[in-house]
């Protein structure tokens, strides 16, 4: 709290500039989703849900697998809000947009900016020595988030304009996106641990809106839930982190924190606790194991959401909470080893799912948490910039993909709807050829596939293999991390392992990417005669938006060019992004690469791009070799997998051993032990009602003595009185 | 002359006692119970001699107890006999239990 | 504002005309609808015979909060001391005095109690439909009471009050109930009634160990007692106990629970709303100002401290388990709020200022959220007569406000940041963690299970396929129903936001809670060993 007063804002270079107006880049999309969100309730209480075709819609929700473009619009009409809510949903982004991105210029124009630009708005939760403010914090990191989220925001819901228009929840689903706008700008500008946790929170519960946003299928609920419940058990260890560092440090604000952190023991076991803590909530809300379940089943809600919120931007906030929190991991090795070891887990692992799936959109989502994991190898390891900047390229080059699987499943789509065909508009089964119809899509999903791949000059390659690099370095050079020891086993080794890994998942990320490529756009077209003459390229608002991030993908890795390829070819500046960022995080990977560390040969460097080039061109080589497109045959004709093939189909079963273990434990415990077991048979019947049954039962014995009798009583009566004489004798007789 | 009356009244109690215990008709009981309240005020009368008025005073006001407790209590029996048609108090158990 | 206030002397009589108004409400709806009211049984609101007295009880309630809410101004932040005392002696041969006062604590839950009242009314407008003038004038009655416990400065009169509230609410369960009314509401009763009679014994023992040296007379001003009232150790804790069964029956604590589900599935919505929001808290209040004030050594124990953080949070975890599985939407919130009103518990007792604020917030958030879920529930049930979760479904589509409603309220229950029940779930945990970090991290694991039970929950009432005829046609809710809601929404909205005010309000009065507490239990201890 000192420290807050300590950077006044009316003495910060950025002060009185535009940047003044930072708050606004949140407000925009609040803007947004209070006009969306009343469009949506005032039109819908006049005329929706009496609509009896929506209704039976619902009612007979028999379409299930069937793609979820179909719940949208071909029996309902139009929302009558749709015009306004196209100018209003967009237009605050691209408002937004305008705004961060002239802060950003402004921000660049200062060159160096060693001490973030604060504002604060108003105190939020002053109790005691607890003093928590709202209150917004520009520094190089957030403006580079802010970028990502309102420029990749901007395009997604451009694309949802042609993509969601004649769905009748058009108004409600913009004022969901626009939430989540907020929400997610709200998280990466807070200055505090407890705002940041406001947008933490809030994204979790767009993305649950938005996930069940076809609710009246109860797949799409489930899953919506699943994830939020998920979701919270990463919060739940966000909370305690919290209260950890407050309960010691007794402030939760970043600068603040930033400014004790040197009475951080090293290593010691609180901090690492801390830091485990907030992975927790890491491995919740960007999928990591074990916690990554609820991501692929998100695939339920529309594929602009799946683009915005489960690739691009939201399921990142875990790396980006890293990044932010690098003075606490750097201060503890062992919880940045256990970053790494589970990211390089993840990223082998749903790799390997990823390469059995149909739905295309599984392939995808597959993909980005083992995408995610590569983010978090990079930030365990120390290299903040790394892990940032596959970040970004990754919301590139992952948003293209999700679009255009968007816009290949709206096609899809419509061919089938154009026949009344209820087949699976999603399973590449049913795909295949579609370069012929679709040439543009074809071409940037190329883009996307090559940058994700990592085939250079795309963007995948640089951020992938700069991760790559540093966790060799990382073992190589006798970092903190190598001299700690994790589990026993000694750093190094363990950042060998996860080299490998990487390396392995890099292999596989080729592989299942190709293959998405081969079967949905090349080889004989599966959908059916009657429904190809359907298959289009879809409208311009949807292409224009893909464009742009196919050039993004293309390009997005020069934003951090390594020396060595500088030095070859002047693409651009070297390492620009690693000097953007280096006030937030540079302190952060000093303390990680040690006092002792020796850069790296040359010559090792030049080896480790080597090898990575070859692994991603040995995959895309192996799947061109391997898989046939044309022996595919349609997926209601596809047999059954078998062996392993099946196993890998079906997720390992994790989801089957989650719920019969813990989903259905719990309900077992609760229901039958806590309810009907303690409440209502203990405490209720035993103890309360016992207590009821036994004063019943004192009357009736007692009642027992009541013949009714007159002659009975009147003898009791003289016995009693000669039993009082009787014991009083003395006293009543002389 | 204390003594004796005393011990009349005793005997007289007794009676009323044994009578109320043994009898099952309630017009019985009910005479022996006046039987009781009259040895009691025979009690208090021969007291009065010694001890002054007091005890007169008390016997009046037993007297008008009693009184009222006949007039109310044969109301009682009556009204029984005309619903039950007896008055037999083994048949009468209305506060079993 | 304040000036005005100020000049007609508004902090003077403020407190004694918030309880005569209600009283004096009563007194004329019953003298009002007593002579012509019709055969037993009978339809009041189809024959027009409950619109008077309805309208009477919603215009007192308006007054009445309208006459509260001035306390939000003239009531001095600064000041830890009782404010807009009034003190007039009642039955001076014993000492009693009705002495009526404030502070951050009590004005809070008088503001929550005032407001609240006039949406119980909105609420049950066209569900009571027999006796209608009894029913209002109950209500009236029981706001009185719930008033006098708030304000009570004096021990007889916090006992009188207490019994006060119970016999209105053991008549709108037992008569305006559901179908196993006379069953919870004899539960209720009972239940209730064990405790208080203890607390009565404490209250006498009390205000005998305070009666003046010189006329002998007893003493039961609060503050006398808490200052004078000599008790040895051994007392202390038997009276502590029996303060602590009314109270723990009340709020109510595992394992005293078991009255709360029944009371709440049987009572009409106003009941159900009155209950959550008002009712329970009177026992953690009481918790608040008598039981831990008044034996600051035995509510500090380790032992007993102990105890009752385990039964808090056992109350926290098993709450939310149990709620997992009820079928009944009511008894779901019902057990829920076992699972909120520990946080309150594990607040108080753990005895910090963040938890102590925490565990207000709490209160009045539960208010909010919970009373909203209970009329919610009561719109409902209106529309369909049914309470079972699964006869609904897909209903979202029919009754698009409705729903809106719902999940705010449901994300504010679950304790979502930006909503209000996140900032007192924080506080509590948070200043609970520092004292006493295992139970705050077992409490912790709530935040799952409380988004498992309600988004279950509502999921299977709102989302999922309208696959119910009967669901096809459900009104959404009309002017009434949003007016009633509108505010309880911007309440879990503000409150979320920007809860400043409240908290600023309550702070003085918390910090002197805490630290009078700690300070006289080191004191109490070290006389004790001398």
């Amino acid at each position: 709290m000192l420290l807050q007063s300590a950077v006044s804002p009316g003495t910060h270079p950025l002060a009185g500039t535009i940047a003044a107006w930072m708050w606004a880049i949140p407000l925009l999309p609040l803007l947004g989703f209070l006009i969306n969100g009343l469009l949506s309730l005032t039109a819908v209480a006049r005329f929706g849900p009496a609509d009896p075709t929506a209704a039976s819609h619902a009612a007979h929700g028999d379409e299930g697998g069937h793609g979820d473009a179909d719940h949208g619009g071909h029996h309902a009409a139009r929302h009558r809000f749709a015009g306004i809510t196209s100018i209003v949903g967009p237009g605050v982004l691209v408002a937004a947009f305008l705004l961060a991105a002239a802060i950003f210029v402004r921000m660049h124009a200062l060159g160096e900016m060693s001490e973030p630009f604060i504002q604060q708005y108003f105190s939020w939760m002053p109790v005691g020595d607890l003093s928590v403010d709202v209150a917004f914090r520009l520094d190089q990191l957030s403006m580079l988030m802010v970028m990502v989220v309102t420029g990749v925001g901007m395009l997604i819901h451009i694309f949802s304009v042609g993509y969601m228009r004649e769905d009748p929840g058009y108004p409600r689903y913009f004022a969901y996106l626009n939430l989540f706008v907020f929400c997610m700008l709200v998280l990466v500008m807070a200055a505090n641990y407890p705002l940041l946790f406001v947008g933490w929170e809030g994204v979790g519960v767009c993305s649950y809106l938005l996930i069940g946003f076809w609710f009246s299928e109860k797949a799409n609920a489930d899953a919506g839930k699943k994830a939020f419940i998920v979701n919270r058990i990463g919060d739940f260890g966000f909370l305690i982190a919290m209260f950890l560092l407050f309960a010691n440090y007794g402030t939760l604000d970043f600068s603040a924190l930033q400014a004790v952190s040197g009475q951080f023991v090293f290593g010691g076991a609180l901090i690492t606790t801390i830091a485990l803590f907030f992975f927790l909530g890491c491995t919740g809300k960007s999928a990591q194991i074990p916690l990554y379940i609820w991501l692929p089943d998100a695939m339920a809600g529309p594929t602009p959401v799946s683009a915005l919120i489960h690739a691009a931007t939201m399921v990142t906030a875990g790396v980006y909470l890293i990044a932010r929190s690098n003075f606490i991991f750097a201060a503890a090795p062992v919880a940045g080893l256990t970053v790494v070891v589970v990211g390089a887990l993840t990223a082998l692992f749903a790799a390997t799912i990823g390469l059995k799936q149909w739905d295309i959109k599984k392939v995808l989502a597959y993909s980005t948490v083992s995408q995610l994991g590569y983010m978090f190898v990079g930030v365990g390891a120390g290299a903040y910039v790394a892990g940032v900047f596959h970040l970004m390229t990754h919301a590139f080059f992952k948003a293209l993909l999700f679009l255009g699987a968007g816009s290949v499943i709206h096609v899809m789509h419509q061919a089938y709807h154009h026949t009344g065909s209820h087949d699976d508009a999603q399973d590449m089964r049913n795909m295949g050829g579609l370069k012929k119809y679709m040439p543009v899509t074809w071409v940037l999903m190329w883009i996307a596939t090559l940058a994700i791949a990592g085939i250079p000059p795309f963007a995948g390659f640089f951020s992938k293999d700069e991760i790559l690099g540093t966790v060799f370095q990382r073992a190589e050079q006798g970092s903190t991390l190598a001299q700690a020891h994790w589990l026993g086993l000694p750093g190094t080794a363990v950042l060998y392992l996860a080299y490998a890994m990487g390396l392995a998942a890099a292999l596989l990320t080729a592989i299942y990417m190709t293959r998405l490529m081969l079967y949905t756009f090349h080889g004989p077209n599966r959908t059916g005669e009657k429904e190809r003459e359907h298959l289009t390229e879809a409208p311009w608002i949807m292409t224009g938006p893909l464009l742009v991030l196919g050039l993004l993908s293309a390009v997005g890795g020069w934003f951090n060019l390594p020396e060595l390829i500088t030095h070859a070819i002047p693409l651009g500046p070297t390492a620009a992004l690693e000097h953007w960022l280096d006030p937030v995080v540079g302190a952060g990977t000093a303390t990680v690469v040690g006092p002792g560390a020796e850069a790296t040969a040359a010559s090792t460097e030049t080896i480790l791009i080597v090898v990575a080039i070859a692994i991603a061109i040995a995959g895309i080589s192996i799947a061109v070799a391997v898989l046939k497109p044309a022996a595919l045959v349609p997926k209601r004709q596809a047999k059954p997998e078998e062996g392993f093939e099946r196993v890998l189909a079906n997720k390992y079963y994790v989801d089957e051993i989650y719920d019969a273990t813990v989903v259905q434990g719990t309900y077992g415990v609760s229901r039958n032990l806590l309810w009907r077991g303690v409440d209502v048979g203990l405490i209720d019947g035993l103890l309360v009602n016992g207590s009821a049954w036994a004063a019943r039962f004192a009357g009736w014995l007692g009642s027992q003595l009541q013949s009714g009798q007159l002659g009975t009583y009147a003898w009791v009566l003289v016995l009693g009185v000669l039993l009082v004489l009787g014991a009083f004798h003395h006293a009543v007789l002389p | 002359m204390l003594a004796e009356s005393l011990f009349f009244s005793a005997v007289l109690f007794t009676i009323g006692v044994i009578g109320v215990l043994t009898r099952r008709n309630a017009i019985i009981l009910f005479m022996c119970v006046e039987l009781m309240l009259n040895a009691v005020n025979l009690t208090f009368v021969g007291f009065s001699r010694v001890y002054g008025a007091g005890g007169q005073v008390f016997v009046f006001l037993v007297m008008t107890v009693a009184a009222a407790e006949a007039a109310v209590g044969l109301a009682i029996i009556i009204a029984l006999f005309r619903h039950r048609h007896t008055v037999d108090l083994q048949n009468i158990n209305l506060l079993k239990g | 504002m304040i000036d005005f206030l100020t000049s007609i002397g508004y902090m003077h009589w403020v407190l004694p005309v918030l309880l005569l108004i209600p009283t004096l409400g009563a007194m004329a709806i019953w003298l009002q609808g007593a002579p012509g009211r019709g055969a037993p049984g009978a339809d009041d609101v189809a024959s027009g015979a409950a619109s008077v007295p309805r309208l009477m009880a919603f215009v007192t309630f308006l007054v009445e909060f309208i006459v509260s809410i001035g306390l939000w101004w003239t009531y001095d932040t600064t000041n830890p001391g009782w404010q807009g005392v009034f003190d007039v002696p009642w039955i001076p041969s014993w000492g009693i005095h009705f002495r009526l006062g404030i502070d951050g604590i009590s004005l809070m839950m008088i503001l929550l109690t005032t407001s609240t009242m006039v949406l119980a009314v909105l609420g049950g407008w066209t569900s009571i439909r027999k006796r209608a003038h009894t029913y209002y004038a109950l209500l009236l009655i029981l706001t009185a009471g719930m008033l006098g416990v708030f304000m009570s400065l004096d021990l007889f009169l916090f006992y009188v009050m207490w019994e006060v509230m119970l016999v209105p609410m053991y008549f709108i369960i037992g008569a305006w109930g559901g179908e196993r009314r006379v069953y919870a509401s004899m539960k209720f009763f009972i239940y209730t009634m064990l405790g208080s009679m203890l607390m009565l014994v404490a209250i006498v023992y009390l205000g005998l160990a305070a009666k003046s040296p010189i006329t002998g007379i007893p003493n039961f001003n609060y503050d006398a007692v808490l200052e004078h009232a000599s008790i040895t150790t051994a007392a202390s804790f038997w009276l502590f106990g029996a303060f602590f069964l009314a109270f723990a029956v009340k709020v109510p604590m595992f394992p005293f629970h078991t009255w709360l589900p029944d009371a709440h599935v049987e009572a009409p919505t106003a009941g159900s709303v009155v209950l959550a929001s008002i009712m329970l808290k009177l026992g953690t209040f009481g918790f608040l100002r008598l039981a831990v004030p008044l034996f600051p050594a035995v509510a500090t124990n380790d032992t007993v401290r102990g105890i009752i953080l385990t039964l808090a949070v056992i109350g926290i975890v098993y709450g939310a388990l149990v709620s997992l599985v009820q079928p009944d939407f009511k008894k779901l919130v019902a057990y829920s709020s076992v699972s909120h009103l520990g946080f309150v518990m594990l607040g108080i007792f753990a005895l910090t200022v963040q938890s102590v604020q925490g565990a207000l917030m709490v209160m009045i958030n539960h208010g909010i959220s919970t009373g909203a879920l209970f009329f919610l529930i009561g719109m409902i049930y209106e529309r369909r007569h049914t309470r079972l979760i699964e006869d609904y479904g897909g209903i979202a589509r029919v009754v698009p406000m409705f729903a809106a409603a719902l999940t705010l309220v449901t994300f504010s229950s679950i304790g979502v940041p930006g909503t209000n029940g996140f900032v007192g779930e924080f506080l509590v945990l948070l200043g609970a963690f520092r004292t006493y970090p295992v139970f705050a991290f077992i409490a912790a694991t709530v935040v799952i299970f409380a988004a498992a039970y309600l988004l279950w929950a509502i999921q299977r009432i709102l989302f999922n396929a309208l696959d119910k005829p009967v669901n096809l046609h459900i009104p959404d809710l009309n002017r009434r129903e949003l007016a009633l809601l509108v505010p309880l929404l911007a309440g879990i909205v503000w409150l979320g936001v920007y809860p400043k005010p409240v908290l600023s309000r309550m702070e003085t009065s918390a910090e002197h809670f805490v630290q009078s507490v700690q300070t006289r239990a080191l004191h109490t201890v070290a006389e004790g060993n001398n």
